[in-house]
Formats: structure tokens, sequence, C-alpha cells
């Protein structure tokens, strides 16, 4: 209660300031569009939050390649025990493979459709954690492109799901459903058509941007504020107080961030199992 | 500052919710490529893995239900030979105590046997003893009385046939009075 009355007063105090020409930079949704640094102006234009999509690519091959080395390894000298470094790479794959997969589509489908599970959720969990990575501090998540890219993937696999397993009939399956009084049909139908072939992607994609821009701004904020009541001339006596009340808060919100990057990769991956769990339902 | 920020705005006019073409072209080539690498690489070697690890112990399981299997078998088999031998013991002991019965029982006969035996040698040994004795007791016997009956009577029964007459009668009334 008091931090949030100390944040108030600190945003307020951040506009006036701002208003009156001084040192203090709110966040701005210019975050999110760095500037170039290779390739200007044309498709493979490369800038900061690329980068880091790039190094966090990297890192994911790294990792699960030396997982995977251990797993061959393992299975070539029939070594059943795994040692501490492989076993985590276990429960990080079986936590998608058995929690999420298995759980929502059975063995069969979700070791059909594990390889886009899997990726998506590393994908997102890795990209999301550079928010609060010092020196890169910015999800890779929190522009649109890759979510929309992710997202894409669940929607085109889900619908292939359906078709595969129903044909055509799929379609029918989704938008009419069974049991609904001929007057009512149109409505269901447009309805259905909305939330399943429109909402769903687009909601998969915003929910998870929106909460990385929402967290990358929200300690920026919190930041900047401490910089501002730390170091500006502006800022003098008590006010610096508020300076390590935002710190703190900037502090709580990193570990709360953490929590969302986990969580946003969780909800992700689970909802976009759900939907192919409903594309292959007979009923809906 | 303000100024600038805005002015940067208006510039670029970066919209959150719209990509720019090189942000959905990395974030193709980052999915495309980590897609290939779990589909092509990771999860099947992870996969196969841990199946190995469930063939693995379900092998041995199976191995270690075997043996217990076995175990169970041998022990089974080894009480029912502890049976058979105890029951071959108390059949061994029965017929040995059997034998000792009839070995015992033989014995008694064979002595009772020579008991009786012995018996009846001596008694026929006794028998013999008291014929001879009472044959040269007669003699004997006789020759007395009639050296006593001859010294009483005299020269009156010096006549051989009359002696022996008298005497014969005599050893007669002898032996019925002994018989009595």
């Amino acid at each position: 209660m008091l931090l949030s009355n100390a944040l108030n007063l600190a945003a307020t105090m951040a506009g006036l300031s701002a208003s009156s020409g001084d040192e203090f930079e709110p966040p701005t949704i210019g975050e999110f569009f760095p500037q170039a640094i290779l390739f200007p102006n044309t498709i493979f234009e490369m800038n900061r939050i690329m980068m880091i999509r790039i190094l966090i690519m990297v890192l994911l091959l790294v990792i699960f390649s030396l997982w995977t080395s251990k797993f061959r390894k393992a299975y070539k000298n029939q070594q059943f025990v795994p040692s501490r470094f492989q076993l985590m790479g276990e429960i990080s794959l079986n936590f998608v493979r058995k929690s999420i997969a298995h759980e929502q589509l059975g063995e069969k489908d979700g070791d059909r459709f594990l390889p886009l599970l899997a990726t998506t959720f590393f994908i997102v969990l890795g990209m999301n954690i550079t928010g609060i990575i010092p020196s890169l501090n910015i999800s890779g998540t929190s522009v649109i492109g890759l979510p929309i890219v992710l997202a894409a993937a669940a929607y085109f696999t889900f619908i292939y799901a359906g078709i595969k397993k129903h044909g055509g009939h799929f379609f029918k399956l989704a938008l009419i459903p069974d049991g609904v009084p001929k007057v009512f049909l149109p409505l269901v139908f447009l309805i259905e058509l909305l939330s399943t072939f429109i909402l769903r992607p687009v909601t998969l994609a915003l929910r998870l941007t929106m909460n990385m821009v929402a967290g990358h701004l929200l300690l920026v904020l919190c930041f900047s504020a401490t910089q501002f009541f730390f170091f500006s001339p502006l800022a003098e006596g008590f006010t610096k107080a508020f300076g390590a009340g935002t710190f703190l808060f900037g502090f709580v919100f990193t570990l709360f961030e953490i929590l969302v990057a986990f969580l946003q990769a969780y909800v992700f991956t689970l909802l976009a199992t759900v939907y192919i769990q409903l594309a292959l339902a007979d009923e809906h | 500052m303000i100024s600038r920020i805005i002015h940067t705005e208006a510039e670029v006019a970066p919209n959150i919710l719209l990509p720019a073409p090189a942000d959905l072209f990395w974030s193709t080539v980052v999915f495309v490529i980590l897609l290939a690498f779990f589909w092509f690489r990771v999860l099947p070697n992870f996969k196969k893995t841990l199946d190995a690890r469930t063939d693995a112990i379900e092998g041995r399981l199976a191995e270690a239900e075997r043996i217990s299997a076995e175990a169970a078998k041998q022990t089974a088999a080894m009480a029912s030979a502890q049976e058979d031998s105890r029951a071959e013991a108390a059949a061994v002991r029965e017929q040995a105590r059997a034998e000792g019965v009839a070995i015992i029982a033989e014995l008694k006969e064979q002595a009772n046997a020579e008991a009786a035996r012995i018996t009846a040698t001596a008694k026929a040994q006794i028998e013999a003893e008291r014929q001879a004795a009472l044959v040269s007791l007669r003699a004997e016997v006789g020759t007395l009385a009639i050296d006593l009956a001859s010294k009483v009577v005299g020269a009156s029964l010096q006549n051989d046939k009359v002696a022996t007459n008298v005497v014969n009668d005599f050893l007669a009334d002898l032996e019925g009075g002994k018989q009595k």
C-alpha cells in the first residue's frame, strides 16, 4: 500500500518534472523499437531485440545439444541411471511431455504434437526470461513478431489436427455444435467462427506480448524513477527516500517477472495443446 | 525531451500490434531452426533414451520375478525333499524297531529251546543213572538178602530154587511197599 502510494507519487512527480523539462525520462513504446544495428530498412534489419532472439536461440541450441548428446551416450552405453545434468534435461522436457502434452492429448497424440509444443515452450520461456537478465533487459517476446509466429504455428497445427482427424467434417463440428436450436444457429455459427478461428490465435499472441510489454515498462518505470530520485538535482531531502521505495518495488517486480516468464510460457503452450485437443475431440 | 520522443514517435509511428517485416523474418528463422532442432534431433534421442530405460526397468522386473519364482520353486522342492527324507527316516526307524522285536523274540525262543533241551538231557541222564543205580542196587540187595536169609534160615533153605522164589517174592513185596 505504502509502496503503491509512493509509486503513484513518483509517477505524478515524474509527469510534473517532465512537463517542466526535467531529466526524468518515462519509458515509451520506443523501447520496443530500438535502432537498427545491421541491414537497416531491409527485411534482415537487425536490432537489439532481434540479436537477443538470436542469442537465446543459440543458447537453446547449445544447452539442448549438450542434453541430447547425454541422451545419446546414455542410450549407446545402456546407462540407465541419468547424471544430474542429464536429469535436468529430462525434467525440463518431461514437463512439456508429461504435464502438458500427455495430460491433455494422451500419450500417442501428445508425442505426435510434442515437437511443436516443446519448441513453443522453450522459445517462449527463453525469450521471456531475457526481460530480467541484466544487460539484455528486454524480452524477445515483447515485440509482437515472435508471438505472432508462434500463435500462427499453433493455429495451423490445430486446424491441421482437426482436418486430419475429421476431414472437412471438422469445420462443421467446430462451427455448428450439436443440440443447438435452429433459430440460434446463425448466431452460434458467428460466435464459434469468431472465437475459434479468429480470437484464439489473436489472444494467444496478444496475451504474451502484452504481458512482456507491461512487465518491461513497469520495470523501466521503477528503475528510472529510482535513478531520478537518487541522482537528479531536483530531488532533494526526503524525496530521495522515494528512490528506495521505487527500487524495492522494482526488485519485487523483477522476481514477479520471473514467475510471469514461466507462467506465460506454460499458459501459451497449454492453450496451444488445448486447442489441438479440442480439434481432435469428437464433440465440442 | 518530450518533444524529441513525440518527434521520434511521429517519425517511426511504431505500432506494437503490427509486426515489422524484419521482426517476422527473424522470428520465423528462430522458430523454424528450433522446431527442426527439437523435432529431428532432441526429441527422438530423448524418447529413445526414455524408452530404453523403461524397457530395461521392465526387463529387470521380469528377471527379478523369474528369479523369485525359481527360488520359490527351489524352496518347495527342498521342503518336499526334506519331507521325503523325514518319512524315509521314520520308515527306517519303524523297520529297525520291528526287526529288533523279531530278533529279541527269536533269541528268547532259542534260549527257551536251549533251556528245554538242557532240561531234557538232564532228566534223561538222571533217569539213566537212577536205572543204573536201581539195577546195581537190586543185584546187591538180592545178594544181601540171600546172605541174610541163609544166615537166618540156615541149611533148610539151601535149595536154590526155593531160595530164589523167596527172594523174588521179598523183592516184589519190597517194590510194592515202596510204590505204596
